[in-house]
């Protein structure tokens, strides 16, 4: 019978994105002892030793060349090939832009349900799993059940917390038997985006603008308040479709999706759209110099004045407060 | 060139949830319905490559006669005609990707083109599965794509976090568009006019002998826990921002 849960983690020369270790800590708590982890690619061994700290049983690596470049076809072939090698109950993708593209090609090979994106998965009564995951991009969440005999998560980076478990992972050798040659869409090149920016998704602090902030090279005022937290910056959508930043930076229904301990919205009213994005965050920050502004509703802080006073002031008492500390 | 675009009809991004307890879906009255901005890029992106390399875009949706409307919008924006699977049933995206990839079958492509997922359910699912039940590569979360009709070659950039990468891939093929591919039309009077005389067809869901039985079940919905009355600092700037960060660090305890 079918039991465990495989975790479908990526890794890049041998280092795994934090999102992995949340997953199989998620993993261990739910079937303690039968924690399978997979990943792709060169430097996957290297991998091993934190895999097993986080809450890994057992390690499969898929390092050949075949597993050089990704591909969502080729990736996919091979996961169904390991779960056929372990037969588990079920699996964990992140619910990042790799997982989300091949969770659902995994799930549609294997005839099982998928839940996206889930920001809590829990062991029912009836001893199936069980999962909650935001709609409507945070309006609403739904408690889901998958009724088919396998079932897939992905799972949402920066939700669930990590815990160390100081096991040795063992590894588990199955090859899939796959060729490249057979792959059909194939990763040509990575562009990396320029600079060290911070992933939103993943990030602990955003600093985030709107039309509050008036031109795109008023900008610089937000960078220096979230170089001084170490944040991430971000926007509401007009600035990004006015091209004031770039696309990427664009939260809400149609953007990306956040949850951060605490999110500065800085010159944002506060469209429905927005607050859905940002509805996860564990502290939101309002500063603006409207004090009608939906986004007071939303926040946990406030400040009603000028961003232009306020942000700088904020900055120079931040850096005091991390020099003392 | 023979294009099939899956299109969704979803509430406006503005609507504001409502839910009555033991809900297992919103409630819908008096919500306004739109097509899935993801699919309007999708639908733009196959406006363009059908006045670059000709052909016909055929836009397939599934849902109650209510989607007719975004059907209609979507024909206005230039598509040729419609495939309408009805249902009222409730249903998962493997339902709906089953149904779609049989009147794909059906119909023929030479490429099917989607958003990378619906505003409504956030499950970002059905294109992969439509890929895989016609056994179709797939590129998703696309800000720019090149088809390369003679060699029938798709070159693809895709968003990743931080980065993007390129995909290459044979046709046919199934894409998800992202926000940044295109700047979708609006319809112009005339198109509007144009859009109510072409054909949409109508085909029961049950006709397609497809499974029909959903996997995902939504159990319970719930709204986000309200947040306690925010904390508001007036005053100047200055002593703001000093009080500001000394809650953050001493009373959130986050900085």
């Amino acid at each position: 019978m079918a039991s465990g849960i495989l975790v479908v983690i990526n890794q890049e020369g041998g280092r795994v994105r934090r999102v992995g270790f949340e997953m199989l800590s998620l993993a261990q708590k739910l079937a303690p002892g039968q924690v399978t982890a997979l990943t792709f690619g060169d430097g996957a061994e290297q991998s091993k030793d934190s895999l097993g700290q986080y809450g890994a049983d057992q390690v499969v690596f898929l390092s050949g060349s075949a597993y050089h470049h990704y591909s969502s076809d080729g990736f996919a072939d091979a996961v169904v090939k390991v779960v056929e090698g372990v037969d588990p109950e079920s699996l964990f993708f992140p619910a990042t832009a790799w997982g989300k593209d091949l969770a659902p090609r995994v799930a549609g090979l294997l005839g099982a349900g998928l839940a996206s994106d889930c920001t809590e998965v829990y062991r029912r009564d009836d001893g199936r799993l069980g999962a909650v995951r935001p709609i409507y991009a945070g309006k609403a969440f739904a408690r889901v059940a998958i009724d088919s005999p396998r079932q897939v998560y992905s799972i949402r980076p920066n939700i669930q917390p990590v815990a160390e478990t100081q096991r040795a992972a063992a590894v588990l050798a199955i090859d899939p038997g796959l060729d490249a040659s057979q792959f059909q869409a194939r990763v040509v090149a990575v562009k990396e985006s320029q600079g060290e920016q911070l992933e939103l998704t993943e990030a602990d602090i955003i600093v985030s603008g709107g039309r509050g902030v008036k031109a795109p090279e008023n900008f610089k005022v937000l960078e220096d308040l979230a170089s001084a937290l170490g944040a991430a910056m971000g926007s509401s959508r007009p600035v990004a479709d006015e091209g004031w930043v770039p696309h990427s930076y664009h939260i809400g229904q149609t953007g990306k999706v956040v949850s951060p301990t605490v999110y500065f919205a800085v010159g944002i009213s506060g469209a429905i759209q927005h607050l859905a994005g940002i509805s996860g965050s564990k502290y939101i920050v309002a500063i603006n110099s409207d004090p009608d502004a939906p986004i007071f509703k939303a926040a946990n802080y406030g400040i009603v004045g000028d961003l232009f006073k306020v942000v700088p002031a904020l900055a120079e008492e931040v850096r005091h407060i991390k020099q003392d500390a | 060139m023979k294009i099939l675009v899956l299109v969704k009809q979803v509430p406006d991004t503005a609507t504001k949830i409502r839910l009555n307890p033991g809900d297992t879906a919103i409630q819908t009255d008096g919500i306004k319905w739109v097509i899935n901005p993801y699919d309007e890029f999708a639908i733009e992106e196959c406006l363009r490559l059908k006045e670059k390399a000709g052909g016909e875009v055929v836009v397939l949706s599934l849902g109650p006669s209510r989607v007719e409307e975004a059907i209609r919008q979507a024909l206005a924006m230039g598509a040729d005609r419609a495939i309408h699977v009805m249902t009222d049933a409730v249903i998962d995206s493997q339902v709906a990707a089953r149904a779609l990839a049989k009147v794909a079958q059906e119909e023929g492509y030479d490429l099917i083109v989607t958003g990378k997922q619906a505003v409504d359910d956030d499950q970002a699912q059905v294109g992969a599965l439509v890929a895989v039940e016609l056994g179709l590569p797939q590129v998703t979360v696309v800000i720019e794509l090149n088809v390369d009709v003679e060699s029938r070659r798709i070159r693809a950039e895709r968003e990743l976090e931080g980065a993007s990468e390129i995909v290459e891939l044979p046709m046919p093929a199934v894409i998800t568009a992202q926000r940044g591919l295109n700047e979708p039309r609006y319809p112009t009077l005339p198109n509007i006019m144009k859009a109510k005389k072409k054909e949409v067809k109508s085909v029961p869901l049950d006709s397609l002998g497809v499974d029909t039985t959903p996997w995902v079940r939504v159990e319970e919905l719930t709204l986000p826990p309200e947040r306690p009355a925010a904390k508001i600092l007036t005053g100047e700037p200055e002593e703001a921002a000093k009080e500001l960060a000394r809650l953050l660090h001493e009373e959130a305890k986050v900085i």
